[in-house]
């Protein structure tokens, strides 16, 4: 039972095609991002001042990570005095090294998980799995998405492609019972399946939500108590953190717990929010003995320095930007093919992946319409990056020739507007076989998929250039400013701002 | 005195070719007011498509058609949000031209979506239009969200006269058009505008107005491929219609 480490499988349009046959899949997916986001805009509303601390958490995370280094830093120094162990790993692999180095001298034989967006990076459970360590996940969604031998399609909610019935399924095949798909009976469970793997487990991994500089310590959001449990239990903790996940303290936590909850499900507060401050002491009734943390870069520190990208590093994993997104809801997690998917997922993955071709498509499962950014805590502007991702496939000479070339006849013609005005005008000519009704519904060359959900309409017979003069000579004659107008226009040319814009 | 200020007509490509009667009407409405506006006849198309898909040179040649056309205008008033915001996209698209993006800036200053123009800049919420429909409004998402266009067009609505409004649910969700993304990702846009528009039958509504011209295109075109009647307005046209209904009812002594 583990996560397998998939290679990319077919196109990003494939992909999203499964899912789109797929309506078990597409209710489900449908359901949950619809309960998760009227709950976000609810806690929204209902915090009163949500745009301020929106702004003060993006500062937040601009102002750790211009300086991450110096935080990174006083992180590590402070929990290392607090007894902690402090790795830092370069690539998925050093990562994995150390993780098994550690596990090799316990001579772990079970890994109780909880959630950790990481591990799933860097394929932790499949390499534990290789040494003979069973790597159990705690967390409901997790530990469904192991036995069904998938990855998780959320960031929050990693089984949020499958329904109750699905689950019911599983869970039966695990219990070796039939299990009812009642949601108290599948997860009771669960949940006494899993106390004796807490009791077995040898060691304990564990995200990290937030890492706080100013003591060294951990802090970790969650719902179900399982982390709590891992991080308690064992006798060696493995937390394992994207080097991003710094602030410089409990301070700035405090507003990240704020944003965090209410954007990721629309809670005010997480159920258990956990800060560790290194491994158990003499006088702790528990803990674990031993504590390290693996700090992985990945790819991360090439988003630093860069003015484009460098503002995905202020990203807080809460989900918000899938719940919101209009293609999520339609193709759900799996089609994006990273581990992290949605609006994030299409800007993080090919962003950590150095933008290597494999994964120019996934820029393009996007109509770029800002509900990322909108919904977004920390307002990272996700719709301009999917634009720069797209720039720079172009200018690495990596586009579609077809489209290029259609590119290059688009800057041709409405670089003049003499030949735009031509072209239209044989354009109007040229439809005269096609249109029917004022519309065409021929299924030919970029109509395709245009008329297999619409009729598109016809060029007008009077383009509006052609309408303009007679127009003008008929209004000229009879109009006479309004002096109240005229006042208006010149209190505004004087201030001439434009409005604000995003 | 003499007036000298001098406010430009955008039209944006598509109304130019598709929708002229957007253009006509906004025409016609701002006559009223005593500003005929001008047309620069150099301007073809904003550049989206191609900025958007990553082809900024070929942007850049379409963006400086716009940035020419309007050099020596006060203001510029455009039916369309996602093109007015486009054309603030064009400080960061012109980076690396310090000239260009110099006159960006100043055409930034001056440009307004229609409803900005008439709500913002004239001060003028009441036409004093009639329009008795059961009508539903999606709001676009460049509009809405990245040019900030939000209470504007709500206040119009508001002081139509007869006009029985019914919120669209999920109004705020994209229809599925984002230009190039409805062609490129085809059945992803349709599964979106399928959606958008089984909202719009659920309001039972007999008109659909909206913004943005590629929005309605595409709903238009997908509630017109299910033989859903429903219209589909820009509130430029349904302001127009008003206006000119009232006038006429005045006029027959009603």
């Amino acid at each position: 039972m583990s996560t397998q480490p998939t290679a990319l499988k077919g196109s990003v349009k494939e992909r999203a095609q499964l899912a789109l046959n797929n309506d078990f899949l597409r209710k489900a997916v449908r359901f949950t991002t619809e309960r998760l986001r009227s709950g976000k805009l609810k806690a929204a509303e209902e915090h009163g001042n949500w745009d301020e601390w929106r702004e003060r958490g993006r500062q937040i995370r601009l102002h750790t990570i211009a300086h991450l280094d110096y935080y990174l830093g006083e992180f590590a120094n402070n929990a290392r005095e607090n007894g902690v162990h402090v790795h830092f790993a370069d690539t998925a692999q050093d990562a994995i090294n150390i993780a098994i180095k550690i596990a090799a001298a316990k001579n772990a034989k079970s890994a109780v998980k909880s959630k950790s967006m990481v591990t799933e990076e860097i394929h932790l459970n499949h390499e534990l799995q290789a040494i003979d360590c069973e790597a159990i996940e705690t967390d409901l969604g997790e530990y469904i998405i192991q036995l069904a031998n998938e990855t998780p399609s959320h960031i929050i909610i990693p089984a949020i492609h499958k329904n109750r019935f699905q689950i019911a399924e599983l869970l039966s095949k695990d219990a070796g019972e039939e299990l009812p798909p009642e949601t108290s009976v599948l997860a009771g469970y669960v949940r006494k399946k899993l106390r004796e793997k807490f009791l077995q487990a040898d060691i304990g991994v564990t995200g990290c939500n937030f890492a706080i500089a100013e003591t060294g310590s951990m802090v970790l959001f969650e719902n179900e108590g399982n982390a709590r449990m891992v991080s308690t239990v064992p006798k060696t903790q493995i937390t394992f953190m994207g080097m991003e996940r710094i602030i410089p303290s409990w301070t700035d936590l405090e507003v990240m717990a704020t944003l965090l909850p209410r954007s990721a499900t629309g809670q005010k507060l997480t159920v258990y929010m956990s800060g560790i401050t290194g491994p158990k002491r003499t006088t702790d009734g528990d803990g674990p003995e031993e504590m390290h943390i693996i700090i992985l870069d990945n790819g991360r520190s090439l988003q630093l320095g860069d003015p484009e990208f460098q503002e995905l590093l202020n990203c807080i994993r809460c989900g918000a930007c899938l719940n919101a997104c209009p293609v999520y809801r339609h193709i759900g997690g799996h089609a994006y093919g990273g581990t992290y998917s949605g609006p994030i997922g299409a800007v993080l993955t090919p962003a950590l992946k150095k933008n290597v071709a494999e994964w120019d498509d996934i820029a393009n499962a996007s109509s770029l319409c800002g509900a990322c950014y909108e919904a977004c805590p920390v307002k990272i502007p996700l719709h301009d990056m999917l634009v720069s991702l797209r720039r720079r496939k172009v200018e690495a000479g990596r586009d579609d020739p077809m489209e290029r070339m259609g590119m290059k006849g688009f800057g041709g013609v409405m670089g003049n507007a003499k030949v735009y005005h031509n072209a239209l005008k044989l354009g109007k000519i040229g439809q005269k076989v096609l249109v029917r009704d004022g519309g065409i519904r021929a299924k030919i060359g970029p109509l395709k998929g245009w008329n297999a959900y619409r009729v598109a309409p016809s060029i007008s017979k009077k383009l509006f250039r052609e309408r303009y003069n007679s127009l003008k000579t008929e209004l000229g004659g009879t109009t006479k400013l309004d002096p109240a107008i005229a006042a208006r226009l010149e209190q505004w040319r004087s201030k001439q701002d434009g409005g604000a814009s995003h | 005195m003499v007036w000298r200020m001098k406010v430009s007509l955008f039209i944006t490509c598509l109304n130019d070719v598709v929708y002229p009667k957007v253009g006509e009407t906004m025409m016609r409405l701002l006559a009223k007011y005593g500003i005929v506006l001008e047309f620069p006849n150099v301007q073809t198309c904003c550049g989206q498509p191609a900025y958007n898909s990553g082809y900024w040179q070929e942007a850049k040649a379409a963006a400086k058609t716009i940035i020419t056309a309007f050099a020596d205008s006060d203001f510029v008033v455009t039916p369309s949000g996602s093109c007015a915001h486009m054309v603030h996209n064009y400080v960061d698209l012109f980076k690396d031209e310090p000239e260009w993006q110099e006159k960006a800036k100043q055409l930034q200053g001056k440009i307004f979506e229609f409803t900005q123009f008439l709500v913002n800049v004239l001060g003028v919420t009441d036409l004093g239009a009639r329009f008795p429909h059961k009508v539903t409004y999606h709001p676009s998402c460049h509009g809405t969200r990245l040019l900030g266009v939000k209470n504007e067009p709500m206040e119009l609505l508001r002081n139509v006269r007869d006009l029985e409004f019914v919120p669209l649910p999920f109004a705020e969700d994209c229809c599925g058009f984002g230009g190039t993304f409805a062609v490129k990702m085809s059945d992803i846009s349709g599964a979106m505008v399928t959606e958008k528009v089984d909202h719009v039958i659920e309001t039972e509504a007999e008109v659909l107005v909206g913004l943005d011209m590629g929005c309605m295109m595409n709903i238009a075109g997908h509630l017109r491929y299910r033989d859903k009647p429903v219209r589909v307005m820009h509130l430029i046209e349904l302001l127009y219609e008003g206006v000119t209904a009232s006038n006429e009812h005045a006029t027959n002594g009603a």
